[in-house]
């Protein structure tokens, strides 16, 4: 059994059944910075395990064993409280939110002061290479800039964890690279556990981190 | 970055808020609110109906009251009026939806129809039928555009068009009114049955369109609107404030009867207005049994049909399509030439027989009477909002109810939606006066927003479940993923994102309300008084320019919200392309 009081993502023991079938038994430990990558056919459950960790399971789906965040037993708390970072393959972002409203909606309400916030925004946004742009409608921005947007947005609300599903699937080969590269290692860099869901092996070569075929 | 372990007590988790702690009781809440009433008033109305009405010295139960009713001559007319009205305006109706559906679905032309739909929906059924009758009576405006040139006439001639004895005149405005609803049912079971491949695969072995669309889209897409279907018999059977003014007065059609033995200074009518109440809700059923049956025959029919694998020949379906867009053309036309004369009628001076237009146009009609609207005016748009916002509330909270806590209805639930819309007004409504006026409610206002909102509340609800269900779920992942709690995810993302179809659904909520007549007349008691109780109140008078003033007040007031709900989310998203018009 994984140790649950250390740093990183641990599934002990989980068990996720449908009906009475099981589709997935897991119990394993996704250190700080590591990337674990999930392989799997369509229908091996992937999806769900994501579900799972982010604490959207339907209720049909039983689920047993625990999940720990940091030494946190994060199981039964509610999503918004995991303090789990998901990027699924459509950035999502808010349409009817500027670019800088949607960085603002992941920035904790615990940081106060809206000079401080904006600043922060602002600040953030250099770092994706999209300085000015808090103002923009983001059905204006290209595919690789709603990409940043997106990773920029769960990385301001301080997630310690990343999950990934399918996150590059939709953009194309050189653009892949690129983000799959800023991701990674922003991702190092913060020492953030990384479990990402593909079906695609160049996203699991990029990671460079174990692989689990489901 | 922060230290996760401190960070993550500051968020809090999960607040049991108490939005939290009721919103799984409000499916149950608006179901009570919207089948409530018409449980109570069904009730209500069956005691008087065997002889129990303690006030009007009604103390046994028996079945004289019956011996009443059926004794009273003009009974068999009134009901015969009754279940032809509305089996022939629901059998026309579904027809000309079918043929349009079948000949122009996925055509250029289609897309006229469907943006003339919004506008035909909201117009109340009493302007509709005001216009109606301006347009067909013998000294209406077709008269006048035939006359004297073609027709020879130089007076109006002596025959009875509207209010005519076989009730034709009733039968054509409820099927203006009925198609465009029809219709848009039948585009949103369209949008599931993808009729793309059927209609291919169906051209691709030979068949004519219109025969391939029959034989393969038809029976999905029947499936889907057979509830509302039900809902336009049992309302074209029951409907009052149409009857009045376009179906005939001796005897008018059995709704109309009893609302007259309701409203009689005689007391003692009102016992034979409860049994004819509860005869009206037997004939609506008695009339759907018959309308399943011929569902299933037509069923057995259209299958052999099918399967003898006629491929359908180039001129009957070329009839079919020109039939079909005729038809709803006519349908469509009727009500906004319609409109155009209670418009032109308003502002009419002196307007003689047999002039296609008025000598000239005067703002004296409106100076006149517009001044008497105001209190009026206020009422109905008092009644509208405030029953709009307490339906748009509860169908929020049954949807996010749903959302949070998986209470997916089961399909039995959509019935239950569409009850208040097959059960009559005037079977109910009777006993809910009685029980209001027993209550001391009766006359109020809060009394008539309590039944507005049995009719309100399954329009929002149908018109406001699909894109509140469509909307992608993923978006509430990622904010709560992001941090947010559920309330601050409906606030500041779903209810946002859903501007256009939130206000939608409140336009054709407050659309509802306004045309209401026949809750607000009863009721209210006749004290209250909203632009369409006034309007049809003017029925009889025949005043052409006041009635046009009052049907037009009556219209724009259905009419503008939904304008609103269109620029609205465009004003207000005027620089968020992802939303602005979706």
């Amino acid at each position: 059994m994984a140790e649950a009081s250390e740093k990183g993502l641990t599934l002990a023991g989980l068990a996720i059944s449908l009906g009475g079938r099981r589709l997935l038994a897991l119990d394993l430990r996704i250190g700080p910075g590591e990337v674990l990558t999930v392989m799997g056919p369509s229908g091996s459950g992937k999806s769900t395990l994501l579900a799972a960790i982010i604490g959207t399971l339907p209720p049909a789906f039983e689920m047993s064993g625990r999940i720990w965040l940091d030494g946190h037993d994060i199981t039964a708390m509610p999503t918004e409280a995991r303090r789990v970072g998901i990027l699924f393959q459509d950035e999502l972002l808010f349409p009817h939110l500027s670019v800088g409203g949607n960085l603002a909606f992941g920035l904790p309400a615990a940081v106060k002061g809206r000079d401080r916030r904006r600043s922060l925004i602002e600040s953030a946004l250099l770092d994706i290479g999209l300085a000015g742009f808090a103002d923009r409608d983001t059905a204006t921005l290209s595919g690789g800039q709603r990409a940043r947007v997106a990773l920029m947005r769960m990385l301001l609300s301080e997630p310690c964890a990343l999950l990934l599903d399918e996150a590059f699937s939709k953009l194309d080969k050189a653009l892949r690279d690129q983000t799959r590269q800023l991701v990674f290692e922003i991702s190092r860099r913060r020492a953030l556990p990384v479990l990402q869901v593909t079906h695609d092996r160049s996203d699991a070569e990029a990671a460079g981190g174990r692989i689990l075929t489901l | 970055m922060t230290d996760a372990a401190t960070a993550r007590l500051a968020r809090p988790a999960s607040p049991r808020r108490v939005t939290n702690r009721l919103l799984p009781w409000a499916p149950a809440l608006t179901l009570a609110a919207m089948l409530g009433p018409v449980a109570a008033g069904l009730l209500g109305t069956l005691g008087p109906a065997l002889g129990w009405m303690p006030a009007l010295g009604g103390d046994s139960f028996g079945v004289s009251v019956f011996a009443d009713l059926f004794a009273w001559p003009g009974l068999s007319r009134a009901v015969a009026l009754s279940v032809g009205a509305g089996l022939a305006a629901t059998a026309l109706s579904l027809v000309i939806v079918v043929l349009i559906a079948a000949g122009w679905h996925g055509s250029r032309s289609f897309s006229v129809v469907e943006r003339a739909l919004s506008p035909l929906l909201s117009v109340p059924h009493a302007a509709a039928a005001f216009g109606l009758a301006f347009l067909i009576a013998p000294s209406g405006w077709i008269s006048r555009a035939l006359s004297p040139w073609a027709t020879g006439w130089e007076v109006p001639p002596d025959i009875l068009i509207v209010q005519d004895p076989r009730g034709i005149a009733l039968i054509m405005g409820l099927v203006s009114k009925e198609v465009p609803f029809l219709m848009l049912m039948t585009l949103a079971a369209l949008a599931q049955a993808r009729p793309g491949q059927s209609r291919t695969v169906a051209r691709a072995l030979g068949y004519r369109p219109v025969t391939g669309w029959l034989k393969t889209v038809f029976p999905q897409v029947y499936r889907q609107i057979r509830l509302p279907v039900y809902a336009v018999l049992a309302f074209s059977m029951s409907v009052v404030d149409v009857a009045i003014i376009l179906g005939p007065n001796t005897p008018p059609p059995l709704s109309v009867q009893v609302v007259r033995w309701m409203n009689d200074p005689d007391l003692a009518l009102r016992f034979r207005a409860a049994a004819g109440a509860m005869l009206q809700l037997a004939l609506v059923i008695g009339t759907l049994g018959l309308w399943r049956a011929a569902e299933a025959t037509v069923a057995h029919l259209g299958r052999r049909w099918t399967e003898r694998g006629g491929r359908g020949h180039a001129a009957v379906d070329r009839g079919l399509r020109i039939a079909g867009l005729g038809l709803g053309l006519a349908s469509a036309l009727a009500v906004f030439a319609g409109l155009s004369g209670l418009l032109l009628w308003s502002f009419a001076g002196l307007w003689q027989f047999p002039d296609a237009l008025p000598d000239a146009l005067t703002l004296r009609n409106w100076q006149r009477f517009g001044p008497h609207l105001t209190d009026s005016v206020i009422e109905t748009l008092l009644i509208g909002w405030v029953t709009t916002l307490l339906a748009v509330g509860l169908t929020i909270a049954c949807l996010e109810a749903e959302h949070r806590h998986g209470l997916r209805p089961a399909s039995r639930a959509l019935w239950l939606l569409y009850l208040p819309l097959i059960v009559p007004q005037v079977a109910f409504l009777a006993g809910f006066q009685t029980l209001a006026l027993s209550a001391g409610l009766d006359g109020g206002r809060a009394a008539v927003i309590v039944v507005h909102l049995v009719f309100v509340l399954p329009y929002v609800f149908l018109s406001l479940a699909d894109p509140w269900r469509a909307w992608d779920s993923r978006q509430d992942r990622i904010a709560r993923a992001l941090g947010a709690s559920p309330d601050r995810v409906l606030w500041s993302v779903r209810l946002p994102m859903l501007l256009r179809p939130v206000l939608i659904a409140a336009a054709v909520g407050f659309a509802v309300s306004v045309g209401q007549y026949l809750p607000t007349l009863l009721v209210g008691a006749g004290r209250i008084s909203t632009l369409t109780t006034d309007a049809v109140a003017l029925a009889s008078g025949g005043d052409r320019r006041v009635i046009g003033v009052y049907a037009l007040a009556q219209t724009l007031a259905a009419l503008a919200p939904f304008l609103l709900a269109l620029v609205l989310p465009r004003v207000i998203w005027r620089n968020r392309a992802g939303v602005r018009d979706g």
